[in-house]
């Protein structure tokens, strides 16, 4: 049932997203959007080091794709860029606390992190254009 | 008043409304402005064909082929006079209103719009009426023009007129007849008429209207109509394009192959008669047939009861919603002029979420941007959720919507 899905986090965090916005100088900005709902997501990366130093979110969409985005940019805030590709889809779906979405839903679910994935590759190419093939493997989302 | 359609009986025809959800509810099936659900007739004809008399048509001389063929050209028959054209040589199967709108840009379109030319669409068309023009427009280097319309959907007949004193550069007006995400339906009539004192022909997107509104082809004059046999309670597949014939006579063919010709040499080809010119390989044969069972169907209830009976619905579920706190309706206020569907948002909910709740009590409807973006940028939004009837709905599946949406608030504590 619904009541289910849209518990009070998930309202909480669309209503009140955390990390909105843009950066106004990013390392990497990046978007996509989801073609079967029109959810959108772009995010913006300040990396120092290897370290995730400033992350935004900006974007329209349904509550489980907004408060996702949300959720996962206090997740990876000030970890490792390295280790965005481990991150995997049922780690997400734990983290949001929605395990049991139907196909077309997940994708809301799993379109922030995406666009992360897509935005760890860029900066990587941007740095080392020949590193691309192997982080796509890895990373597993194009 | 007296009931135009006995709709308890009418539902009794659809076996689909009999299923029960995974959840245990009823299905409430409110999505019918993308495809409508169908009636033991249509299903029962496509069934008496694969297991009685399946073949192909038009070629081969023996029995079962001979009835194919009969009942697949009974079906243009049928919607020859469904529409009221002037002969079933105006009467093009294609798979859908998307397909034929396409045959119309790049038959008609490719010989006839030039550089420099202009194409007038409005800015409430489906993607399918937008798309095959721009991409003739980019190849041809002629130019896409709007018509204005108000936030009720209603057009700005000024606006129209003024591109048609460019009558040398404006070659087209291609418009829906009813908005699939307003529900507006629009004056044609008088658009055409206007058009033709220009000489400027018309193309109309009947998939909404063909459906639920009495359509005469003669007395409109339009030009070409395209429409869908899913959403009239057809098989999905199967799309006509009606074209005036002294237009389609000098139309070149679209798809080219077998069944289109009628002698192929190693560097010519005699095209064959209207229509199969415009019908190149074996065509969605089943379907077809099954859709002159749906047309039946439509036309023993009378299309002027199916436009009635939408009409007293969506006047119900108008002030049934009207009420509701922080409701946005889109589209015309008086119901005269709305078809069968009512596009809507719940505050800042997003339609995927109020969809999603919705399914909790069975009832199915749209959300998203119903292909019209330009639409949607126009009203500045970026979806909405959509309710759309057809003649198997009732006025308690209404209440059963009315009061899904009120648990939606709920949930979202609005």
């Amino acid at each position: 049932m619904s009541e289910d899905i849209y518990r009070e986090m998930i309202l909480d965090h669309y209503r009140n997203p955390r990390n909105k916005g843009k950066i106004e100088t990013p390392d990497v900005r990046i978007h996509d959007s989801n073609p079967l709902c029109g959810d959108e997501i772009s995010i913006d990366l300040k990396v120092e080091g290897d370290t995730i130093k400033d992350i935004k979110f900006d974007g329209r969409g349904c509550a489980i794709s907004q408060a996702s985005a949300s959720m996962l940019t206090e997740m990876v805030s000030n970890k490792p860029l390295a280790t965005i590709k481990d991150i995997t889809k049922n780690e997400i779906l734990e983290n949001i606390g929605l395990t049991n979405l139907g196909p077309a839903r997940i994708k809301c679910a799993l379109l922030s992190l995406k666009v992360l994935k897509l935005g760890m590759i860029k900066y990587y190419i941007d740095k080392d254009p020949n590193s691309a093939e192997k982080l796509k493997e890895d990373s597993k989302v194009l | 008043m007296q009931a135009l359609l006995d709709v308890y009986k009418i539902r009794q025809d659809f076996p689909i409304l009999n299923r029960i959800l995974a959840n245990g509810k009823n299905i409430i099936y409110f999505d019918n402005a993308a495809t409508t659900q169908k009636p033991k007739k249509v299903i029962d004809s496509i069934c008496k064909y694969y297991s009685e008399y399946n073949s192909n048509i038009h070629r081969a001389v023996y029995q079962i082929a001979e009835e194919a063929t009969f009942e697949y050209e009974k079906t243009r028959e049928n919607i020859c006079k469904f529409i009221n054209a002037r002969s079933t040589e105006e009467i093009i199967f294609t798979r859908n209103t998307t397909e034929s709108i396409n045959l119309i840009a790049y038959s008609w379109g490719k010989r006839n719009i030039k550089k420099g030319n202009k194409v007038i669409l409005t800015e409430y068309e489906h993607h399918s009426n937008i798309v095959p023009w721009q991409m003739l427009c980019n190849d041809n280097g002629a130019k896409i023009n709007y018509i204005d319309t108000n936030n009720q959907g209603y057009l700005n007949l000024e606006s129209f007129e003024n591109f048609l004193k460019d009558k040398d550069k404006t070659k087209l007006i291609s418009l829906s007849h009813m908005s699939n995400v307003l529900g507006t339906i629009y004056p044609v009539k008088e658009i055409i008429k206007i058009a033709h004192e220009k000489d400027i022909p018309v193309v109309l997107d009947g998939a909404q209207s063909v459906p639920h509104l009495k359509t005469d082809v003669q007395d409109m004059d339009c030009d070409f109509l395209a429409f869908s046999a899913h959403k009239m309670l057809g098989p999905t597949g199967v799309g006509i394009l009606y074209v005036k014939k002294e237009i389609l006579e000098n139309m070149p063919p679209f798809i080219t192959g077998g069944d289109m010709i009628k002698e192929v040499h190693k560097h010519n080809t005699i095209f064959n008669d209207l229509p199969y010119r415009f019908e190149g390989g074996t065509p969605n044969i089943a379907d077809v047939i099954g859709f002159n069972a749906a047309i039946e169907y439509l036309k023993e209830i009378g299309m002027e009861n199916v436009r009635e009976h939408e009409k007293d619905l969506i006047r119900y579920m108008y002030d049934s919603l009207k009420d509701i706190k922080d409701i946005n309706i889109y589209g015309p206020e008086n119901c005269n002029d709305r078809g069968g569907l009512i596009s809507f948002n719940l505050q800042d909910i997003h339609p995927h979420d109020c969809a999603t709740i919705l399914n909790d009590f069975g009832v199915a409807i749209r959300s998203g941007h119903h292909c019209a973006q330009v639409l949607m940028e126009k009203l500045d939004i970026v979806a909405s959720s959509r309710a759309s009837l057809y003649i198997y709905n009732t006025k308690e599946e209404i209440d059963i919507f009315v009061n899904a949406l009120n648990h939606v608030r709920r949930i979202f504590k609005l």
